[in-house]
């Protein structure tokens, strides 16, 4: 290590960080929002069911450089362009999402449903004051995967020439520098760990009854 | 359209079919690198989580482990090696197992756990030695979670290894690599393709074979749930 460095290229760093969360939060928070009424469809009409889930299983076994480097070609990017990156990485967030919402939505209690409506609870707000919340633990659980993943698949649109801090890793691959590698990996593994430690605060602080009776 | 002709075109061309830089040369390349590495993985991974899942002591070290595993960026830690012990074949599969082991670790560690207690104590009742009841009930029993883990680790090798070209090996990663070095376009979404099919006819043929391998009776309690029936199904749903 040529701790000198780190300092030395404090200013790209940060601007590499910066590249990598918006290249990695942008997918996690739109493949969410794409998830949640695509699992809703799932968990609600079996044929959708029986369209969704399978496709989404076809899409999460395509390997994210194919992606990549397929994208341009579909949607008319440049090669080079953040947006590849961008759309096939919400694309593989929502695949893992849609079953996971699909699930825990499936596995809300139907007493509480129907009392929801007993109460006068409309089906809208039903779902968005009663079932998603109910959800909420299984759906963070997701999350995290699909956080974990996309952090890390950041990385390997440096090979395409887009890739946040997987720009070090290439960079210093050809300079035959491991210092730089080192610093990514790391910067990598700390993003990683901050997205899960804020989901789980996330998670904690949306579902305050989990924490009175036990286990949810 | 233009791109789908010069793609199509490439597939034609005899030349991308012959000798060591050809289709299925490439394809054995990266097929033998996925294979070493889950291979070794499961060697490490599933003897572990069995074991784990058995006694129950040390869960935290397998979700640590697991998690701690997964945030590792493949590409860095790929690179890394070949710094530190040179251009070869081990730093891909050092970084290869080192990628598959989370998936089989947890799926095994959840299967054997997750085995309904009533079937252990009956198996014990029976007069099973514990090694007995890990290897007749536990195992066979855990084999759908442990199917599963197998597959997600080696869909994400086979994805991954592509790349090993970028340190001057072979597999199908060449394609999109030298595609890209050579602006050739056509040449890496041929080469996309591929690795997309392979990855699909892979986790048809694991499919396949996990319907073999497993007991007609667990068939009720598929590795991903299908249509859940109210509570129940969820345990299956989480433990990705």
């Amino acid at each position: 290590m040529i701790w000198g460095w780190i300092p030395a290229n404090a200013d790209r760093i940060l601007a590499l960080t910066l590249e990598h969360l918006r290249l990695s939060l942008i997918p996690v928070v739109a493949g969410l929002l794409l998830a949640v009424p695509f699992g809703w469809l799932a968990n609600r009409y079996r044929p959708a069911r029986a369209v969704l889930i399978p496709a989404a299983g076809v899409l999460y076994t395509i390997p994210s450089l194919a992606l990549f480097v397929v994208l341009p070609g579909i949607l008319g990017t440049q090669i080079l362009s953040e947006v590849n990156i961008v759309v096939a990485l919400t694309m593989y967030t929502v695949a893992l999402l849609v079953r996971i919402v699909a699930d825990a939505l499936a596995a809300v209690p139907g007493t509480v449903v129907a009392s929801a409506t007993a109460m006068g609870y409309r089906p809208a707000r039903r779902f968005f004051d009663v079932e998603l919340p109910l959800a909420v633990p299984v759906l963070v659980a997701g999350l995290r995967v699909a956080t974990a993943s996309t952090v890390n698949l950041v990385t390997v649109g440096a090979l395409i020439g887009v890739g946040g801090l997987g720009e070090l890793f290439t960079e210093g691959f050809q300079l035959n520098f491991p210092t730089e590698i080192v610093t990514g990996v790391t910067l990598v593994v700390l993003l990683t760990f901050v997205g899960d430690a804020l989901l789980l605060g996330l998670s904690r602080a949306s579902t305050p009854w989990s924490r009175v009776g036990g286990r949810s | 359209m233009n791109l789908v002709v010069e793609v199509v075109a490439w597939f034609a061309d005899p030349g991308n079919w012959q000798g060591s830089t050809g289709v299925p040369a490439r394809i054995a390349e990266h097929l033998s690198y996925t294979v070493q590495a889950v291979v070794l993985a499961a060697l490490v991974a599933v003897p572990l989580g069995a074991v784990i899942g058995h006694t129950g002591r040390g869960g935290f070290l397998v979700i640590g482990m697991a998690n701690g595993l997964r945030a590792l960026p493949d590409l860095g830690l790929l690179i890394l090696l070949v710094l530190l012990i040179g251009i070869g074949l081990l730093p891909l599969t050092i970084a290869l197992v080192v990628l598959a082991i989370p998936a089989l670790l947890a799926g095994t560690y959840a299967g054997v756990r997750n085995v309904d207690a009533a079937v252990v104590d009956a198996a014990r009742g029976m007069g099973m030695r514990e090694r007995e009841v890990l290897w007749k009930v536990e195992l066979p029993v855990a084999l759908p979670l442990i199917f599963g883990g197998l597959r997600t680790a080696t869909l994400q090798v086979i994805a991954t290894a592509v790349i090993g070209a970028f340190v001057a090996l072979g597999g199908l990663g060449r394609y999109l690599i030298d595609g890209l070095a050579l602006n050739d376009y056509p040449r890496m979404v041929a080469g996309a393709l591929l690795i997309a099919v392979l990855a699909l006819l892979v986790e048809g043929l694991l499919a396949g074979l996990q319907r073999l391998v497993v007991s007609a009776g667990l068939r009720s309690v598929p590795a991903r749930p299908r249509t859940p029936r109210p509570t129940r199904a969820v345990a299956g749903g989480t433990e990705a």
